[in-house]
């Protein structure tokens, strides 16, 4: 068990002859990914390392099983994919594509909510299950991902692409395998958050402890904190903090563009008091992180 | 003139077949080959360090290509 | 990206939102004039990308066209939470009988817009959100069915408001979401919106944030007001460096290097990406280092992009080491950023080996990147050493030089 792919999922590529789709797509298949197409308008015919290019997403889904699509596309024409994948009946979207308009993602996520899909990202790197599946570029290459991923029982959830892979690493490490790990993604509104991931973890007999990644602006780690209030999850979380010196520096952007400290809500002191109140401990380094678990496991037996 | 880092070698079989070319300039992610006025092949000095080791040259032309790694020279 | 209020003005007035007279003065003879134009009373207001001016002085009445002048001089000068004035704005000043405060900004909850509406204008709204609850309304507004002003009506009539005031306000409310959305905006606020005493309904002042992101949709609408593809608009202007900054980030579509901050240190940072700037920037604060400035590497930048940041950080005058660490890296090569950095340090005159204090990018095409590091003698190291111990080596490397 996992949570979102495991290694029946199939997907596409949206964008699949773009430097970045290239890459992704080769590291993918590597790893024991079944991409089972790449759309690219104009490019029907072509294939990218034997994946074959079509001009239509539809021109895939009719004849084949598609679970999941990985839009990979400049921004201005990332809208039109998402919707293109959603109206295809494609259930698991992973949004690559960084700095899209909010407008343009709030319009992807209630397209998604209409019809039943779940939109991972924008700006994220994907979701990996080790061992099985990665869907995105999460990890990099397959032998690279190898040697940062294992699987075991922790589930991961980031809001940065990198941090995704610098946390698993640092568990592998320490001998702690992941069930799956989600890059969410670093805009201001994304398709789901962490509280959204959590029923998905909680359901899986196989996840035993859940890592986070979390930044200064929005109010996810605050909809987490409260989810855990109300659900009081199985699971124990642990959280590292980053940008704790944006706190004294409102109104600048750093890190992602979502991460801003508009209002004490948003400051990484105001999000760690009401992480731990609720039960979720914060590391001050990634470092800390597997010994926190290994501490919450044990406590919890 | 090579890059810093990487060189780029191409047969002059290759450089003169124009399908060939036609396939260098297509493949290259970085845009290292490109047509030259007269139809045959030119290597883009500027864009020789950015080459990302892809291979994509390599299987376009397996016997006219060598990329070169010039920090594994002696 | 924040609007002058005469900026969100000008739009508020293109979209038929009624607003009084006004004009912008940049002298003291401006302002007589705009303050006889309009005809006095006025209210004289500065134009900063800040609020709380009404705290810091920036805001005054002048009964007479020479009261305005001589307010001129005084309000001008004021730096109001760093920012300074770019001029003032002269209105037209009413007795006004209501004051309501209306809103659309983003619900990341929710992930849509969020209409916020109060019959208790002029004060801060959070407060009215806690201590008058009946007295505020908050309605999502879909961005895929089409915008219709009953949405506005319920918003309004949600407080309570009724009448002809319903009436009045429903289209200028409905004016407001649209403007919000038709421009990608990230924050469209009215506060006040006033009942006069004469009856008539009037914006008093507005705030408009657009998305960074979406500049580019609305370029017409930025040249028409003037604002200039370099202005940043952020909580503080941008240095020269920046500036420089932000040039080499545009000058290459592939990857990222942006977000350059400049801080007063001498640790120059090549870091990245979006989440491992900001561990990598704690870590060297919290082990006492002191950065030159922050940046964010990432999404597999070119060669040509590395190296011209390097270059950029290099020429900061007492910058004498850069550190160059990210996360374990996915897409983003380490031989890729290996080559850029070392060739910057090599364009910028200086040896790779004693100017780079660590490189610690483990992943993606490693044992490539390390030969080419070890080629150039640079000291790096892999993942297995932290992103917090990497940044101690640096901060030791600047204290050792120093």
């Amino acid at each position: 068990m996992a949570i979102l792919i495991d290694k029946e999922t199939t997907f596409i590529v949206q964008g699949i002859t773009g430097r970045e789709a290239v890459s992704l797509t080769r590291e993918n298949l590597a790893y024991g990914s079944r991409i089972v197409g790449g759309v690219t308008p104009g490019r029907a015919g072509r294939d990218v390392y034997g994946v074959p290019v079509y001009d239509c997403v539809r021109d895939i889904t009719a004849h084949t099983k598609v679970d999941g699509s990985v839009v990979c596309v400049p921004p201005k024409f990332t809208r039109d994919a998402v919707f293109e994948a959603i109206e295809n009946g494609i259930k698991l979207i992973v949004v690559v594509t960084e700095r899209i308009p909010r407008q343009e993602v709030a319009q992807m996520v209630e397209l998604a909510r209409l019809r039943g899909a779940r939109i991972i990202g924008p700006n994220c790197l994907g979701i990996i299950t080790p061992g099985e599946v990665k869907m995105g570029g999460v990890g990099g290459p397959a032998e690279d991902t190898r040697k940062a991923y294992m699987r075991g029982s922790v589930g991961i959830m980031s809001r940065s692409g990198g941090m995704t892979t610098e946390i698993a690493n640092t568990l592998t490490a320490a001998g702690l395998g992941q069930s799956t790990a989600v890059s969410i993604g670093g805009d201001a509104i994304i398709g789901t958050s962490y509280a959204e991931l959590m029923p998905l973890f909680e359901a899986d007999p196989e996840t035993q402890a859940i890592a986070i990644y979390s930044e200064p602006g929005g109010r996810m780690e605050a909809e987490l904190s409260e989810w855990v209030n109300q659900n009081g999850s199985r699971l124990p979380i642990v959280a590292f903090m980053a940008g704790r010196f944006m706190d004294k520096m409102p109104g600048m952007r750093f890190g992602h563009a979502g991460t801003i400290v508009e209002g004490k809500a948003d400051t990484t002191a105001d999000k760690i008091e009401r992480m731990t109140k609720s039960g979720i401990s914060v590391a001050e380094r990634i470092e800390e992180i597997p010994e926190l678990i290994k501490q919450r496991l044990a406590e919890a037996r | 003139m090579p890059g810093m880092f990487i060189d780029v070698e191409v047969d002059a079989s290759v450089a003169a077949d124009a399908e060939l070319v036609g396939k260098l300039v297509e493949v290259c992610p970085v845009s290292i080959f490109a047509r030259s006025e007269g139809g045959g092949l030119e290597i883009v000095e500027e864009n020789l360090d950015e080459c990302t080791l892809c291979d994509l040259c390599i299987q376009a032309a397996p016997e006219g290509v060598r990329v070169i790694k010039l920090y594994e020279q002696g | 990206m924040r609007f002058y209020e005469y900026e969100s003005k000008e739009l508020f007035a293109r979209h038929g939102l009624p607003l009084g007279k006004r004009g912008i003065a940049t002298s003291r003879d401006e302002a007589r004039a705009r303050a006889r134009e309009i005809g006095a009373p006025v209210v004289l207001k500065s134009q900063v990308l800040s609020g709380g001016r009404m705290k810091a002085g920036a805001v005054k009445f002048a009964d007479t066209p020479d009261e305005a002048a001589a307010l001129f001089d005084e309000i001008m000068p004021i730096v109001v939470n760093g920012q300074t004035a770019r001029s003032v704005l002269v209105e037209e000043k009413s007795p006004i009988s209501q004051e309501y405060y209306v809103a659309v900004t983003w619900d990341g909850r929710r992930k849509l817009p969020v209409l916020v509406f109060s019959d208790m204008g002029g004060i801060d709204i959070e407060q009215v959100a806690e201590k008058y609850p009946d007295h505020m309304s908050q309605t999502h507004v879909s961005t895929i069915l089409p915008f219709t002003p009953r949405l506005a009506k319920e918003a309004i009539g949600a407080t309570g408001v009724s009448g002809s005031a319903l009436n009045r306000l429903t289209p200028i409310v409905s004016t407001l979401v649209e403007i919000f959305l038709a421009y990608d905006l990230t924050l469209a606020e009215i506060n006040p919106l006033v009942r006069l005493e004469n009856g008539r309904f009037a914006v008093l002042d507005g705030h408009i944030d657009m998305e960074a992101e979406a500049r580019e949709k609305h370029t017409a609408l930025l040249e028409d007001l003037g604002i200039e593809p370099e202005e940043t608009r952020q909580a503080r202007p941008p240095s020269e460096f920046e500036i420089a900054g932000a040039r080499v980030d545009a000058a290459d579509h592939r990857g990222v290097a942006g977000n350059v901050v400049e801080f007063d240190g001498d640790l120059g940072l090549v870091i990245g990406a979006g989440g491992g700037s900001l561990t990598l920037f704690d870590a060297v604060l919290k082990q006492g280092g002191r950065p030159a400035n922050y940046c964010e590497i990432g999404g597999n930048p070119s060669v040509k992009k590395t190296c011209e940041l390097t270059k950029l950080v290099l020429g900061k005058p007492g910058v004498e080491k850069i550190a160059v660490m990210m996360n374990v890296v996915s897409n983003t090569r380490v031989d890729i950023v290996a080559r850029g950095v070392i060739k910057g340090c090599v364009e910028s005159g200086r040896d790779p080996a004693s100017t780079i204090a660590i490189f610690r990018i483990p992943g993606s095409w490693e044992e490539e990147g390390f030969k080419i590091l070890e080629r150039h003698r640079v000291e790096y190291c892999d993942r297995s050493v932290s992103m917090y111990e990497a940044a101690g080596r640096a901060v030791a490397k600047t204290r050792a030089q120093t």
